[in-house]
């Protein structure tokens, strides 16, 4: 009868393909991170370089695997927090095949080398006309299935997600305008110092829009749903989000100090970074403290697990981000790999991790069934939670390694290291972070194969009670 | 208790009402952008050639008034107008396809090109870099990662069959290095039409070519791609003459 009232198919299979870009995004960072170990991995082939593959992670890992899994938790907790169907099931198909076609399109041309050198923008101007519309098609039908619903007041969880949209449109839009010279090439409208600020300002944005504010939006909805318990604090929802909304915008400047932005934008951006460890902080007290009277059920609750550490990945990279934004830190981080650690702590940590416990979820809600194997989800709890943590310890150690090498003098007042000296003292740790990674791609995998599983055991159920039902 | 408020007036109403939220979103999220990137359009202070004109090349000539580029290209040999000093000038046609290439194959990922205003970033690259140096950038190539060294300043720093060596085989000049091998970049060659259409572009958009310095591009056609990736990286860092002891930036 669920089946009825709520349009449930098109989340099925963004919850299913978010799921296999899970394991194909990993993948491809794992095989990058091993280029950076062994060189030899690049096989002079052009297609399979580090500077090709690169972007075809970040895409795949945010944009693939991240959307579908935004699409298919939005388009159910719409429908559920407001008791009421798709505003338009069309369009949400729509949404699917649009957003799957584009994927498509970055798996080919970004190999070719077809790219416009924005860091996580980098697709060229015929696929962000396309990103523009499906991702517009997104959001005009989730604000209006908001707008159809029958409860009195609207859930936090789509504040969250209506945040994220609005801001990613105008991120999207402004960072992507460019002069086409071919189908495929175009160049930046913006030059040098305005075209740096606008890429770090969608830079930094992707981080709090895409991959923050719209998974504190599944936090809100799936962590109180899997303990069984109202969000703790109403005020603080209330407080974090709008602080949320209005600081996180201002950070990008951040990811330019010393740089030859001037000098007032880069401590702005500072200055509000460091004031954003309260909002931050607000959400993961907040999702944490749900929990409050019922921390028992992280005995037995193997998808509560993931949420929860997923909170405390946040509460740690929130912290750390502040840290790493001051002028001071910043000055030894900036180019270093603890960069490349802290957004994987972000990444893997809290991103990947809280997408994992809220499709677990849903799969169960949706083919209305357990999971094939409890075991085998806490077995990918362990694996992402350290591979993900033997991912970030090598990056903190070679950022910091690297950071202090390049800045140290001998006796003699000179430098102390070649620049080559300090990539040769890296290579330890770029092992070992391939080695996290393959233990994090490990978890994706096993949870994949749980998920066909479950799938198949449903329809199983499923044909044996028709069956019974018509004898 | 559905008309029981729980918060403000307005956090309520915003609550009831999908559009009330979305405008107030719609203000509130612009707020952070619009003071952090405006401004750069229009204050002085933001490009030192303001108060250093002589950084840009023929700085004080109206676009349609200047001379067309030509140096002494590596391979095309044209005779030279313009050397390293003379000021921050557009790309040549070969160097503009050399930077088509540096960004197709995504050396930024790994190399960045900003010099911060470190002692040991002075030693090991050079003076820092300005904001001016990238104002015909379109993108820019500041980098956010240095798996390998700074390039801003590697203009002259190797000699062209350095660059050559290190790209064919970048383990045989520096045993070290992580970098990928770049064979394919000795035998594909430079289009020179598709060429000519990204100069065109670029002027649209405000780089200052004047014809000549788009015709030039004819003549990069068949030029060996690692000719032209080497003469960008030849000309980076190389075009103003930086001066000690001269306070370009606050």
């Amino acid at each position: 009868m669920e089946e009825t009232k709520y349009n449930f198919d098109v989340v099925r299979w963004f919850a299913v393909m978010a799921v296999v870009y899970l394991v194909v995004g990993t993948l491809v960072g794992t095989y990058i991170a091993s280029e950076l170990a062994w060189p030899v991995l690049n096989f002079d082939i052009a297609e399979i370089t580090f500077g090709r593959l690169r972007p075809l992670h970040t895409n795949a890992v945010i944009f693939a695997f991240g959307g579908c899994t935004l699409f298919a938790t939005g388009f159910y907790s719409v429908q559920r927090t407001g008791s009421t169907s798709l505003w338009s099931p069309k369009m949400a198909w729509f949404t699917f095949w649009g957003w799957n076609l584009i994927i498509v399109a970055a798996v080919i041309t970004l190999p070719l080398g077809i790219t416009q050198s924005k860091e996580y923008a980098e697709l060229e101007w015929p696929i962000d006309l396309a990103i523009a519309v499906v991702w517009l098609s997104f959001g005009l039908n989730f604000i209006m299935t908001v707008a159809k619903r029958k409860t009195s007041h609207i859930y936090v969880s789509n504040w969250f997600f209506m945040g994220m949209f609005v801001m990613i449109t105008y991120l999207h839009v402004v960072n992507s305008l460019a002069i086409p010279v071919s189908l495929f090439k175009s160049y930046s409208l913006f030059s040098g110092v305005q075209d740096a600020m606008i890429q770090w300002w969608w830079g930094h944005n992707a981080v709090g829009f895409y991959l923050t504010a719209g998974f504190l939006g599944i936090m809100y909805y799936f962590v109180p749903k899997q303990a069984n318990r109202p969000v703790f604090s109403y005020r603080l929802s209330v407080l974090h989000f709008w602080a949320l909304m209005f600081g996180y915008v201002w950070l990008g400047a951040h990811h330019l100090q010393y740089t030859a932005l001037p000098d007032w934008t880069g401590s702005l951006g500072a200055a509000v970074s460091l004031a954003m460890i309260i909002p931050s902080w607000g959400g993961a007290i907040n999702g944490m403290m749900t929990l409050s009277g019922a921390w028992d059920k992280l005995r037995t609750d193997y998808i509560l697990r993931f949420m929860i550490m997923s909170l405390a990945f946040y509460a740690m990279s929130t912290f750390e981000g502040p840290v790493m934004s001051s002028k001071t830190v910043n000055a030894l981080s900036h180019y270093t790999d603890w960069t490349v650690g802290h957004v994987h702590s972000g990444a893997l940590g809290w991103v990947a991790m809280v997408s994992a416990g809220a499709l677990y979820h849903l799969v169960e809600k949706l083919w209305n069934t357990k999971m094939y194997s409890a075991k085998l989800v806490n077995v990918h709890f362990w694996t992402s939670t350290i591979g993900t943590v033997v991912y970030i310890t090598a990056m903190w150690v070679s950022g910091i390694m690297q950071g202090l090498m390049w800045r140290d003098y001998d006796e003699f007042g000179t430098l102390t290291y070649t620049f080559a000296e300090s990539v040769a003292a890296m290579h330890p740790y770029y092992a070992m972070r391939a080695i996290g990674g393959m233990i994090f791609w490990t978890g994706g995998a096993i949870m994949l194969f749980n998920v066909i599983m479950t799938i198949r055991q449903a329809s199983a159920q499923r044909s044996s009670s028709a069956a019974a039902a018509t004898a | 208790m559905a008309d029981k408020i729980y918060s403000t007036k307005l956090q309520d109403t915003a609550e009831r009402n999908v559009f009330v939220m979305f405008v107030l979103l719609l203000v509130l999220l612009s707020v952070g952008g619009l003071v952090e990137i405006v401004p750069l359009f229009y204050l002085d202070e933001t490009m030192e050639h303001t108060k250093h004109p002589e950084i840009v090349w023929q700085g004080n000539v109206a676009a349609a008034d200047r001379k067309p580029i030509s140096v002494a290209n590596f391979k095309v040999g044209d005779s030279i107008t313009w050397k390293p000093g003379d000021g921050i000038r557009p790309y040549t046609a070969l160097e503009q396809a050399g930077r088509d290439i540096f960004i197709r194959e995504g050396c930024y990922l790994c190399h960045s090109q900003m010099v911060r205003p470190f002692r040991d970033e002075a030693e090991r690259y050079g003076h820092y870099s300005l904001a001016s140096e990238s104002m015909y950038d379109h993108p820019f190539q500041w980098g956010s990662k240095r798996t390998g060294p700074d390039l801003a300043r590697v203009g002259g720093k190797y000699s062209n069959e350095w660059h050559l060596q290190h790209l064919m085989g970048p383990r045989t000049v520096v045993p070290e290095s992580v970098m990928p091998n770049y064979p394919w970049l000795a035998e594909n060659t430079v289009d020179g039409k598709a060429l000519k259409g990204h100069l065109e572009g670029l002027r649209m958009i405000g780089v200052p070519y004047t014809d000549a310095d788009i015709e030039a591009a004819a003549k990069v056609d068949g030029v060996r791609e690692v000719d032209a990736l080497i003469a960008y990286l030849q000309v980076l860092g190389t075009m103003a003459d930086l001066k000690e002891g001269v306070k370009y930036r606050e």
